[in-house]
């Protein structure tokens, strides 16, 4: 299984999203780095509305979704 | 349905809150209007002259006041900013020229077409457009970089910048300007303002409400979560019109709007355009600000300045209709966010596998 890490930190409303969703199209596997809870609520709901599994890991250094199908 | 249930109630709140404030004395269709009472802020501190639209309103400082002590509390305060910051600066003055062509930002707009005024229907498809073609960019990789942590008290001065200006309005010094007619002079008492902002400041920091974001998301990424709060507004303001007796369909002499349909369209096309570049319509501009985002206090400073120079230049509308210097301004507008977009594009911003980063639980 292809994964992926994106790192989204600082980076503003769609953005995260919008590269989540451009990762998606050619990883099945995809892990996200964010570091704002609006990021995480936004990618959280696209993953879910998409059909995948969601598993987060929050931390100093930002958090962390791992989302997979 | 569970999970926009707070949008949802979110929405519905502002919608008889905006209903209520025209009751007590704002405007018609103005209960709250983010562009519009920026604009009656400059003209209050004397940045224009514009005698009728001079009023410091207290529903902004209670939006700020009331999303910094909700951010903080939940923690979700802090500094952050250093992401392109005159792009947005320039950008959150040409929204304002667009929002002020149009008369009225997103959030008005939608109140407007809840209190049966056609012309924002008009303005809402052409709203509708900006966004999309917004979206061309964000889609090519448009992006304007990344924020940075910066010092916590930095974030604070927004919120305190607020609360100095309440204390103008209580203390009303010579050097501030009151509308004594025209929609500056109309106002409900300053308390109920004030708390009527703190709960849609509070409630739209916890629900992101945004009105860009609301159609961005549903043409991105088929999400219904923000805009099911522009539809709640809408639902709420709309009974709350009627039961008040303020629904009036139609296009002709509505309140504080034109009926030039070619430019409440492009004023708002404008509007939705550059507001998607800056990630928000102007609502949520101002929530972000109250909650430390730098970034956003500059796109605020440039609505105060853009509104500031609509009025000194005339560029924007009045009832009777958008003036020529408007429209040569508005299509200068295209002109600069277009371009900003376009330079703006990140080629291969996409998927990159970054190194050095830690994850542990």
């Amino acid at each position: 299984m292809k994964d992926n890490i994106i790192d989204a930190r600082g980076r503003a409303c769609p953005e995260p999203v919008l590269m989540t969703k451009k990762a998606m199209e050619s990883y099945s596997c995809v892990k996200v780095l964010v570091d704002n809870v609006t990021a995480r609520e936004n990618i959280k709901r696209f993953a879910k509305n998409n059909g995948y599994k969601i598993d987060i890991l929050e931390n100093d250094e930002g958090i962390l979704l791992t989302l997979s199908r | 349905m569970q999970d926009k249930k707070h949008i949802i109630i979110n929405g519905l709140i502002v919608g008889i809150l905006s209903v209520l404030l025209v009751k007590f004395g704002n405007p018609v269709n103005m209960g709250i209007c983010i562009a519009c009472f920026i604009r009656d802020i400059a003209g209050g501190l004397g940045l224009h002259r514009a005698e009728v639209v001079q009023y410091i309103r207290p529903e902004i400082i209670g939006i700020v006041i009331g999303a910094f002590l909700m951010s903080y509390g939940k923690k979700e305060f802090y500094s952050r900013g250093g992401s392109s910051p005159f792009v947005r600066f320039v950008l959150g003055f040409i929204v304002m020229i667009g929002a002020l062509m149009f008369l009225g930002c997103p959030l008005r707009m939608v109140l407007r077409i809840a209190g049966g005024d056609l012309n924002a229907v008009v303005g809402l498809i052409g709203f509708v457009v900006g966004i999309y073609i917004g979206i061309i960019f964000l889609n090519k990789g448009f992006t304007l970089k990344r924020t940075y942590n910066l010092n916590k008290a930095e974030g604070f001065l927004f919120p305190l910048i607020n609360l100095v200006l309440f204390i103008i309005l209580i203390l009303s010094p010579t050097f501030i300007f009151f509308s004594q007619k025209g929609p500056g002079s109309m106002h409900a008492p300053i308390l109920l303002s004030l708390i009527v902002g703190l709960i849609v400041g509070a409630f739209a920091q916890r629900t992101r409400l945004c009105m860009v974001g609301g159609i961005r998301d549903l043409i991105l990424f088929k999400d219904w979560y923000l805009i099911s709060g522009f539809i709640s507004i809408f639902v709420a303001a709309l009974v709350g019109n009627m039961l008040i007796g303020k629904f009036n369909l139609g296009f002709v002499k509505q309140p504080v709007a034109h009926n030039d349909a070619l430019w409440n369209f492009l004023g708002m096309t404008l509007a939705g355009f550059g507001s998607v570049l800056l990630g928000g319509c102007p609502l949520r501009q101002l929530i972000l600000a109250a909650e430390g985002n730098i970034d956003s206090v500059i796109t605020v400073i440039g609505m105060l300045l853009g509104a500031a120079f609509a009025h000194n230049f005339k560029l924007a509308s009045s009832p009777d209709g958008p003036t020529l210097n408007g429209k040569i301004a508005v299509v200068i507008g295209f002109i600069v966010v277009t371009l900003i977009g376009y330079f703006n594009i990140e080629k291969d911003l996409n998927v990159k596998i970054k190194g050095g980063i830690k994850i542990e639980g």
